[in-house]
């Protein structure tokens, strides 16, 4: 006799794991506008799924939770029903015995409000709030390039084609085929099969493949002039899209290139200058007028402006830099990210060479000037953040190139004060933290016991955010809070008809993408101020979707050189897809715009 | 142009065709449910399913374009049963109450059903039936909707409404009046094409027969039926009537056995339109009025611009529709009699149409003698009351209507189809104009074809160009107004159906699922007019009786009365 099976996992764990990688899976694409309600009974259906029974607020309060939510999309009017599902999610949060129950009615409550919402429209109306998503890339590209199309015309052999659908949306395919943070994967419906489309990665063999593309041809001259002001991505943008329509449009830039933070604060290893010049000289080929070393206040006066000009827009970006506000026993040494890779776009970098460096801040920008000094020979480059590393908000990969590179991540470090260093010239103080409860998504750093560290270093670079320059035009009358532009949705200045704000002067430092999609956005609004309603759709003709079974298949991902070689130049670190990656992954991409609701209304609108 | 293998025989296709096209151009059937060539090919409802060789899964043939060397097979036990299942899971969201559907002989998923032996119901889960405002001349009842799409793309595509979307997500998608609005308010022109387009009964025209029943069982009222153009083009295909056998001398014996008292013909309205809309562009033609005129007789365009395109309300022509005319005359002239009698008038019009229902109900057409119309009936509603009285439509003996306001022209007829207004017009100003007859070839406009978004033609009429467009359709209606708006065509007079097609392709005709038979009626009505021996309306003689002995003359104070209406003081 035997008293003891040897472990081994059963069918039905196996099963579970295959259906919670499922499950991981396809509700990483959830957030497509799927009606709220809907979305709803599948998250309380999905937890009643994992209840044990025991406690009546979990084992019945789901139930009922699913039944009187599906009982609305129905269009049953049960009076207080809604009332209801607000008070079976506090009930279940406080009272059920076990996180299976009561996160259920916690998630229920933190939507308690869209739940409500969408509830009284499917009630009074029979609609639900949001319009079903067909195509979720192009749904969550801020830009709303149309992807699926681009991709079939890149695997039919036509980059240039593929090119000019994305120039329909984003003047800017080669810097975003670089940079873009690419919040079209995340939704991607391939994910539900294996992982999302390297939509990327096809954007740029797109337009390393294409070369050249000319822009489509310049509507009739309206005679109407529209001033830009900032050259960053938002104002190019915005240019570009005008100059089309047939506008005269004139860009006063501040500094002596175009580009904005593509090009002054972005390192060339990342977007290599000439991959920016790809897009800048298209756009300028439209004959904009560009007035370098211009800068709004002092070179050119507002009034110019705003009675020269029958609209303006304001891209002003956020260049200014902040530092720690804590007290400095020295500044020598000390200085903002911003300059920092300012002085190197300008090719008139800071000597690291031999140098210990010290970069605070845990964003983009941190790993921009972690990666850079790296490249300019500093002896060691620590990364010190206040948070845990993946609590950082600079992209996962950049932190692991940038370890990878060779530099070191200090994380639960809080900034106290800036010494003066013995061996070294900057003592920076810190206070170790650790993580605590969550506040705003994340979870809030707390001082520990511990005693201060000391972290002595040549060189201090500090990346804790960008603010905008607005005093000037605040003073002028453009309404600010905190900073920010304010504007309606349109992107109109408050109170004012034919001024315009976008970017990252209006949003805070935010991507590249969502600057060009409010670009594009005034640009439009701009026209149609103008009393126009131009057309600046280049027709392309999408090839057809094909069918097949859609295997799983692997994504191929864009590679890097090798983090030693890297390291050392200043090179774009990207090996692009190779042609026959570049074609399997085509292969990948789902067409949404054919199969399923997509096929609808054409998988794309016929113009903005 | 690709090679492909489809059930064993060997297909050549452009290489833009889907499987369906490929398919069918080699006669192999695949049977289509959501799927409308060119406006819905969506691949919703996965009942054109085929197997791809190399494939896992099965493809929509309907939206899968075709590929070298594709080995596709239609007719495998593995794709039956997948075709059998997914209409299983149709029917368990469709309230299948068959023996008491409108569409009970004409509906798609029904026939589809009984092809494929569907005989039991393993998710069975009937629907409970939809909220509507039944008192609206188009009903929707949801749960019999299949959410094919169909409604929504024909109003949006075809038809520039957009009345239908659908709203939410998954399991409780469904197609609804955009944004939630009420029928009544959502822009809808009541063209009644989204009805005919409907593969199930989920969209009807309301049902008016009860009214018209209730008339003919009242001895003291006088029931005076009326037929449009176009229905003598249609009415046979609801009873089983070849072309040839249903004729208009067996439509009116038909109308007789009904037990109508009276049997008059639209058609001579048409006539009498004729005479007003065409006096009206001559007057119109001597105006400094702003161009172009454009035709009234069509209720569901009147709508449509009423509502989609309130700026060119002031253009249309004042003439009532035909059916309304006749209504008019009819009240006013045997009112005194039935009176007499100590009887009174009932007018039925038998229409092709649905926006007739709601245009008779229009209190500003009534004139002294009370409404014009007090019912109108549908093709579909025409031919089912033929059942019921058990009509033998094929044993009838032709007869004719009754006079005087039974006598027509071949003019009056071709008001049925596309460009048949404009021609009947053009035959007619040319003449008031001139004096003398135009050629038939002169005023042709059988180029009019809701393929083409709008035809045009110049005439010289004694010296003066007269321009003139025609369009059907409301989709191509748009696109012609737009185009005159934006100043890219100049016209003086423009004629506009609402249903592609014209009248024969009416909301209200005998429904073929998939079959667009409006050219096929076309040609009929064509027929009758060249085989006509009046063919002008200004030589209907009864017509210039009835002018003669109470009209007086066309545009005169009791035209105005009878026959005209300011379309400017009435809105939708």
């Amino acid at each position: 006799m035997s008293r003891l099976p040897v472990f081994a996992p059963t069918k039905a764990d196996e099963q579970a794991r295959v259906i919670a990688d499922a499950v991981i899976n396809r509700v990483s694409v959830y957030g497509n506008s799927t009606c709220p309600l809907e979305t709803a009974v599948g998250f309380f259906k999905l937890c009643a799924s994992q209840s044990c029974g025991k406690c009546t607020s979990c084992r019945i309060g789901l139930t009922r939770l699913t039944d009187s939510l599906e009982s609305i999309l129905r269009g049953e009017h049960v009076e207080g029903i809604v009332e209801q599902v607000v008070m079976v999610c506090d009930t279940l949060y406080k009272t059920a015995d076990c996180a299976i129950g009561f996160q259920a009615g916690r998630v229920g409550l933190a939507f308690a409000d869209l739940i409500k919402e969408d509830a009284e429209s499917h009630l009074a109306n029979g609609v639900c709030t949001q319009p079903f998503t067909a195509v979720p890339c192009v749904k969550e590209c801020p830009s709303h390039v149309d992807i699926p199309g681009y991709i079939a015309c890149l695997r039919e052999g036509r980059p240039a084609d593929a090119v000019r659908v994305i120039r329909n949306d984003n003047p800017f395919p080669s810097a975003c085929a670089f940079v873009c943070e690419h919040p079209c994967e995340h939704t991607c419906r391939r994910g539900m099969i294996d992982a999302p489309v390297n939509i990327r990665g096809l954007k740029q063999h797109a337009v390393l493949t294409a070369g050249a593309v000319d822009v489509p041809e310049k509507a009739e001259a309206t005679n109407k002039k529209v001033a830009i002001i900032g050259g960053g991505p938002s104002g190019l943008t915005a240019a570009y899209y005008l100059a089309l329509m047939g506008h005269s449009i004139t860009v006063y830039e501040q500094n002596d290139h175009l580009g904005g933070m593509m090009y002054y604060g972005i390192p060339r290893y990342r977007l290599p200058e000439e991959n920016l010049n790809y897009d800048i000289d298209a756009i300028l080929s439209l004959g904009i007028e560009v007035k370098l070393n211009s800068k709004v206040g002092e070179d050119v006066q507002w009034e110019d402006l705003v009675d020269g000009y029958d609209a303006v827009y304001i891209a002003i970006g956020a260049h200014h830099f902040r530092d720690l506000g804590i007290e400095y026993a020295t500044r020598e040494g000390v200085m903002s990210a911003a300059s920092f890779l300012h002085r190197v776009a300008d090719g008139t970098p800071d000597d690291l060479k031999g140098k210990d460096v010290v970069v605070v801040g845990g964003g983009n920008v941190a790993m921009d000037a972690t990666r850079t000094a790296k490249r300019l020979g500093a002896k060691s480059v620590r990364c010190i953040y206040r948070r845990r590393i993946e609590d950082m908000t600079a992209l996962p990969e950049e932190v692991e190139a940038a370890i990878a590179e060779g530099c070191e991540m200090v994380e639960l470090m809080s900034p106290v004060r800036i010494d003066k260093g013995t061996e070294h010239g900057i003592a920076f103080v810190g206070q170790p933290q650790m993580p605590s409860l969550y506040k705003g998504g994340r979870p809030a750093p707390v001082a520990t016991q511990s005693e201060e560290t000391v972290f002595e270093c040549d060189v201090l670079i500090e990346a804790i955010g960008q603010i905008i320059e607005y005093q000037y035009f605040a003073e002028k009358g453009v309404e600010q809070n905190r900073g920010r532009f304010l504007s309606d949705e349109h992107g109109r200045a408050n109170g004012f008809e034919n001024v315009f704000v976008g970017g990252d002067c209006q949003t805070g430092p935010s991507t590249v993408i969502r600057a060009i999609a409010a670009g594009k956005a005034v640009a439009a609004n701009i026209d149609a101020y103008l009393g126009f309603g131009h057309d600046v759709f280049d027709d392309v003709k999408i090839p057809r979707a094909a069918f097949d079974s859609k295997l799983a298949c692997g994504r191929v991902n864009v590679q890097e050189r090798s983090a030693a070689e890297r390291a050392a130049d200043f090179q774009g670190v990207e090996v692009p897809l190779r042609d026959e990656e570049a074609a399997q992954e085509c292969g990948r991409c789902l067409r949404c715009d054919h199969f399923g609701m997509g096929a609808l209304r054409g998988g794309r609108p016929e113009k903005w | 142009m690709v090679t492909l293998t489809i059930d064993g025989k060997t297909v050549e296709a452009r290489d833009d065709m889907t499987i369906l096209g490929a398919a069918r151009g080699v006669g192999i059937d695949i049977p289509t449910l959501c799927w409308m060539k060119k406006i819905n090919d969506i691949g919703a409802c996965r009942v054109c399913v085929v197997e791809v060789e190399g494939e896992e899964r099965m493809a929509a043939a309907c939206n899968t374009t075709v590929r070298e060397g594709m080995v596709v097979r239609t007719n495998t036990p593995a794709v039956v049963r997948a075709r059998q299942t997914n209409l299983q899971m149709i029917l368990s969201e469709h309230r299948s109450e068959c023996t008491s559907c409108a569409r009970s002989e004409t509906c798609a998923l029904r026939q589809l059903c009984a092809d494929f032996s569907i005989e039991s119901l393993p998710f069975a889960a009937i629907s409970p039936k939809g909220e509507w405002d039944e008192d609206f001349p188009l009903i929707r009842d949801s749960s019999k909707c299949i959410k094919c799409m169909r409604c929504v793309a024909e109003c949006e595509k075809v038809q520039h409404c957009a009345v239908w979307d659908f709203t939410g997500s998954g399991p409780h998608m469904k197609v609804t009046v955009k944004d939630g609005q009420n029928i009544d308010a959502a822009g809808c022109a009541l063209c009644g094409q989204c009805i005919t387009h409907c593969p199930t009964g989920a969209l009807t025209a309301r049902l008016d027969i009860p009214k018209v029943m209730n008339a003919l069982s009242d001895p003291d009222v006088i029931t005076v039926v009326q037929v449009a153009p176009a229905v003598r083009a249609a009415w046979g295909e609801g009873v089983g009537l070849a072309r040839e056998e249903a004729t208009p001398g067996r439509m009116a014996a038909a109308l007789r056995a009904l037990g109508f008292d009276k049997v008059f013909d639209t058609d001579f309205a048409a006539d009498l339109t004729i005479m007003e809309e065409g006096s009206e562009f001559v007057e119109f033609m001597g105006s400094d009025k702003p161009r172009p005129m454009f035709t009234s007789c069509c209720p569901g365009w009147v709508r449509f611009a009423k509502l989609h395109y309130p700026q060119f309300v002031g253009r249309l022509s004042s003439a009532k529709s035909p059916h309304q005319m006749m209504g008019a005359v009819v009240k006013n002239t045997m009112k005194a009699a039935a009176d007499e009698a100590g009887k009174s008038l009932f007018v039925v019009s038998i229409m092709p149409c649905v926006a007739k229902k709601y245009e008779c109900d229009v209190p500003q057409l009534a004139t002294e003698a009370g409404r014009d119309v007090d019912a109108v009936l549908t093709v579909r509603e025409f031919d089912r009351m033929l059942k019921m009285f058990r009509v033998d439509c094929g044993a009838l003996a032709e007869t004719p209507f009754d006079n005087p306001l039974g006598l027509s022209t071949g003019a009056g007829t071709i008001f049925g189809r596309t460009g048949g207004v404009m021609e009947a017009a053009l035959r007619s100003a040319v003449f008031l104009i001139t004096g003398e007859n135009p050629d038939f070839s002169t005023c042709d406009t059988t180029a009019a074809t809701p393929e083409t978004p709008w035809v045009t033609k110049e005439l010289d009429v004694a010296g003066t160009p007269v321009r003139i467009a025609v369009a059907s359709g409301l989709g191509n209606t748009a696109k012609l107004l737009d185009a005159i708006e934006a100043g890219e065509v100049d016209l003086d007079f423009v004629e506009i159906m609402a249903c592609p097609g014209g009248c024969v392709g009416g909301g209200g005709q005998p429904i073929s699922f998939n079959e667009e038979l409006a050219s096929v009626r076309a040609e009929n009505l064509n027929s009758l007019d060249e085989a006509d021996t009046l063919r002008y309306s200004h030589e209907n003689p009864d017509v210039q009786k009835l002018y003669a002995d109470w009209v007086d003359k066309p545009l005169s104070h009791t035209a105005h009365e009878w026959l005209h209406t300011d379309q400017e003081a009435w809105d939708i």
